[in-house]
């Protein structure tokens, strides 16, 4: 049977990982990603979990722990934020070319110095081009549903990737809203125990094998093209896996992006995550004062989905894209791919770049607002 | 491979004998046992970092497996009675 | 004839295979060849960058018959961790993980990871094959180098830091067993790796492996450097095992005379097959003696204290 609580988006993310019947679960403390494993850690302690849960010395031992795990056949997960997902960063590059679909969660936090512990995309899109499918959730419902939907996509056989799910710091994080936590039954219904159909590090079940050794660049050319392949692979399998769980869940949250008012909209506005959730809110009034407003919430980064941008960008007359997240000398980092989406698809409508909320600086509505207002005296 | 296996090319090696090639052709000197003069005490097999000196069971003379030895004489300087003696090849 | 470690050793049969890609002389794959013998097939072997990532050959063949899963330099015995976790989680057990790598890998990048998996006490194997400089990139110094030794980040043999005693510092980790080990005593390398096989939980083992090419010696003489690094007092054979509060330390039998610092060879007959220490100052000697007394006063203490009742 369903519950329905209010949970955090911690709580949700930990819901999210017990539904999906991780394995092994292996983590290093940060905040503000602590509750989450305390609470994996606590249902592990009582047995309401049946995982191994690795209490390791840093994050890089995280993720190289859950590749092990991964590799030697079980499904795994940990979870991270700002620095420490940078100093794991080398074993998150190293869970693409492995193949190992671990799944993690982040909670977006601004980095240092100087120290600050609140929300910021710059984490997780520094790792961008690693291979990683992203999800950003846009509130905690969604932080939980898209563990579980994320765990089918990294272990599709077309795809066999990694993928993580982010959550704004404390925006979501420690924010309890109503969740419905689903029915296991249904989520085993959806979501099949975990076979790896490529290699299992296991002597007892398979020959010996090395994984790994150094090959000629022209080999490896042909090996890193696959990941891309894999890559692109993961878009069908991503809508499907939206699809699958609207079917049986009866809750949509969009596939590669949801898009709320974009039909008739003259200005869209671009957002990740819980920003796009705020924008989200603010159009209402905005359609009140007769502004024709859509936001297009991008919920998956990486694969890119281009095409529906360009689409979505090229019926309105003009897009903003707001980004809590900055690319040093270059834009904000989503207006940046935006602008370079439009561009391949010789879409000519204009962009503006917003960048807001950095370091966990308020996005209220009146910004938005005035974002939008600015862009229509233009 | 198929067209639906192509994003799944995985780095995956297989254990093979001579995974290196024939690394006999590293060798400058050749050691040879001298069955005569040897005891069998299996030294130079124990020591051979290349597991090119084979044996099946201490009853025999091991062999040098030439395709393979690196001709670093670690054998020829451990075998006790000087069973082992050193020929240049190049 | 009754059946000896030899015919043990024989009928082991190989897991290394030859035509691997080690230099001539190699101390290392001398190294590994009994470590294998002693594990069997059910091995994995966990491997972060060393010669070993490079001498296992190149894709897609293999040199090495047991599984081989290659790893980031200090990931290691993180990996490790989390497959032993993961096939005791799917109910497997007689698995040997195994951690091979070598001085930079375990000693200085990987450290930490090695620490945390004997502080959770892993059921793992971390087996450090000491080089005693980084020898894959050419041979850069390590935490692991002696003082007084050349190296290409060391010139002209300064002295920079006194050798990581690891062996002691995972013996201090209260893991079930640590051992060092050196490729001249091969029957004794198996003989410990055999009963690291037996113990469940964390095992290190400390071998010391020496390399032609970047100690400046004749790919022929690796045995006899070996041999006197024991024979020198420099490199102590022991092992020890950890139960119930106590640690249970005994010298191997090679190392045993050399308690006695009187039966001790001088160093200098250690240091003179190799090139790295041709140039090695009385400074840097002094220092190497004081640096054995200081490994030797460790191992006397320990000896006391498992002879304590
Ligand atoms: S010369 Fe070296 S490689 Fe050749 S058989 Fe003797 S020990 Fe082995
Ligand atoms: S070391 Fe010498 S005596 Fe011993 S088995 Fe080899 S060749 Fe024979
Ligand atoms: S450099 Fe030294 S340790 Fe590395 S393969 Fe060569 S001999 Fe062995």
């Amino acid at each position: 049977m369903a519950i329905y609580d209010v949970i955090t988006g911690n709580d949700a993310a930990a819901w999210g990982a017990r539904l999906s019947k991780v394995e092994v679960i292996a983590a290093y403390p940060i905040t503000p990603q602590t509750t989450i494993v305390e609470k994996l850690a606590e249902w592990v302690e009582k047995g309401e979990l049946n995982a191994k849960f690795i209490a390791v010395e840093s994050e890089h031992s995280a993720m190289a722990a859950v590749i092990g795990a991964s590799a030697a056949g079980v499904r795994a997960f940990t979870a991270t934020s700002s620095q420490g997902l940078l100093y794991m960063i080398e074993m998150v590059s190293w869970a693409v070319g492995a193949r190992t679909p671990v799944v993690m969660a982040i909670v977006n936090r601004a980095l240092g110095p100087p120290w600050n512990i609140w929300s910021e995309h710059t984490d997780a899109l520094m790792t961008r081009d690693t291979g990683w499918i992203q999800f950003w959730a846009a509130n905690n419902q969604e932080v939980m549903d898209s563990i579980i939907q994320a765990y089918r996509v990294a272990e599709d056989k077309k795809v066999l990737l990694p993928a993580m799910v982010m959550l704004g710091g404390f925006v979501l994080s420690h924010t309890a809203m109503p969740v419905k936590i689903h029915d296991q039954n249904k989520v085993d219904q959806y979501l099949s125990p975990y076979e790896p159909p490529h290699y299992v590090l296991n002597p007892k079940i398979s020959e010996a094998f090395a994984y790994g050794n150094i090959l000629f660049p022209w080999d490896y050319a042909k090996v890193r093209l696959s990941i891309e392949k894999a890559m692109r692979n993961a878009v069908d399998v991503i809508k499907r896996a939206a699809k699958e769980f609207h079917e049986i869940f009866g809750i949509w949250h969009g596939d590669l992006i949801k898009e709320v008012n974009t039909d008739d909209a003259e200005i869209v506005i671009f957002a990740l995550g819980a920003v796009a959730e705020q924008a989200e809110a603010t159009l209402e009034v905005l359609r009140r004062n007769g502004i024709k407003v859509g936001v297009a919430k991008i919920r998956v980064f990486r694969p890119f989905p281009k095409e529906e941008i360009a689409k979505i960008a090229d019926k309105a007359s003009h897009v903003i894209v707001i980004d809590r997240d900055i690319s040093f000398g270059w834009d904000g980092i989503l207006a940046g791919e935006v602008k370079a989406t439009l561009h391949e698809y010789k879409v000519d409508t204009p962009v503006t770049t917003k960048i807001m909320g950095i370091g966990g600086d308020d996005i209220l509505p009146e910004h938005i607002e005035k974002a939008v207002k600015e862009v229509i005296k233009k | 491979m198929s067209k639906s296996e192509e994003h799944l090319l995985l780095p995956i090696s297989h254990p093979t004998k001579g995974a290196g090639g024939k690394t006999g052709t590293w060798r400058v000197f050749k050691p040879v046992i001298i069955e005569e003069k040897c005891i069998k005490c299996m030294m130079c097999w124990m020591y051979c970092p290349d597991a090119a000196i084979e044996v099946s069971s201490r009853q025999e003379v091991p062999r040098v497996n030439y395709d393979y030895c690196k001709g670093c004489l670690i054998c020829y300087e451990v075998c006790p009675v000087k069973a082992i003696r050193k020929e240049r090849e190049v | 004839m009754p059946k000896t470690i030899l015919d043990e050793l024989i009928e082991a049969g190989e897991y290394l295979l030859p035509g691997h890609t080690a230099c001539p002389g190699c101390g290392s794959v001398i190294a590994l060849r009994h470590v294998l013998k002693a594990l069997g097939k059910d091995t994995i072997l966990v491997i972060p960058a060393s010669c070993s990532s490079v001498y296992q050959a190149i894709y897609p063949k293999v040199s090495i018959n047991v599984m081989i899963y290659n790893v980031a330099f200090a990931s290691a015995a993180a990996v490790a961790s989390g497959i032993s976790q993961a096939l005791e989680r799917k109910g497997f057990e007689d698995v040997n993980v195994v951690v091979w790598g070598g001085d930079g890998g375990l000693i200085d990048i990987g450290a930490a990871s090695v620490s945390g998996a004997a502080e959770r006490n892993e059921n793992i194997f971390v087996i450090c094959y000491d080089n005693e400089a980084y020898m894959n990139t050419g041979i850069q110094r390590s935490g692991s180098t002696p003082p007084g030794a050349r190296t290409t980040t060391t010139p002209i043999g300064k002295i920079v830091g006194f050798k990581k005693p690891m062996a002691y510092i995972m013996l201090m980790h209260g893991v079930p067993y640590v051992a060092t080990a050196n490729v001249a005593y091969p029957t004794d390398l198996y003989e410990k790796v055999k009963k690291a096989k037996s113990i469940k939980g964390f095992k290190f083992i400390h071998i010391f492996t020496p390399c032609p090419p970047g100690w400046r010696f004749d790919d022929s003489k690796t045995i006899e450097v070996a041999r006197l690094a024991v024979e020198t007092g420099y490199w102590i054979l022991w092992q020890a095992e950890y139960r119930h509060g106590r640690i249970h330390f005994e010298l191997s039998p090679p190392s045993r005379p050399y308690l006695d610092a009187s039966k001790r060879k001088p160093i200098e007959e250690f240091l003179k097959f190799q090139g790295r220490f041709s140039k090695i100052t009385e400074e840097s000697v002094k220092k190497l003696r004081e640096w054995i007394e200081y490994q030797w006063s460790i191992a006397k203490r320990f000896l006391d204290m498992s002879a304590q009742k």
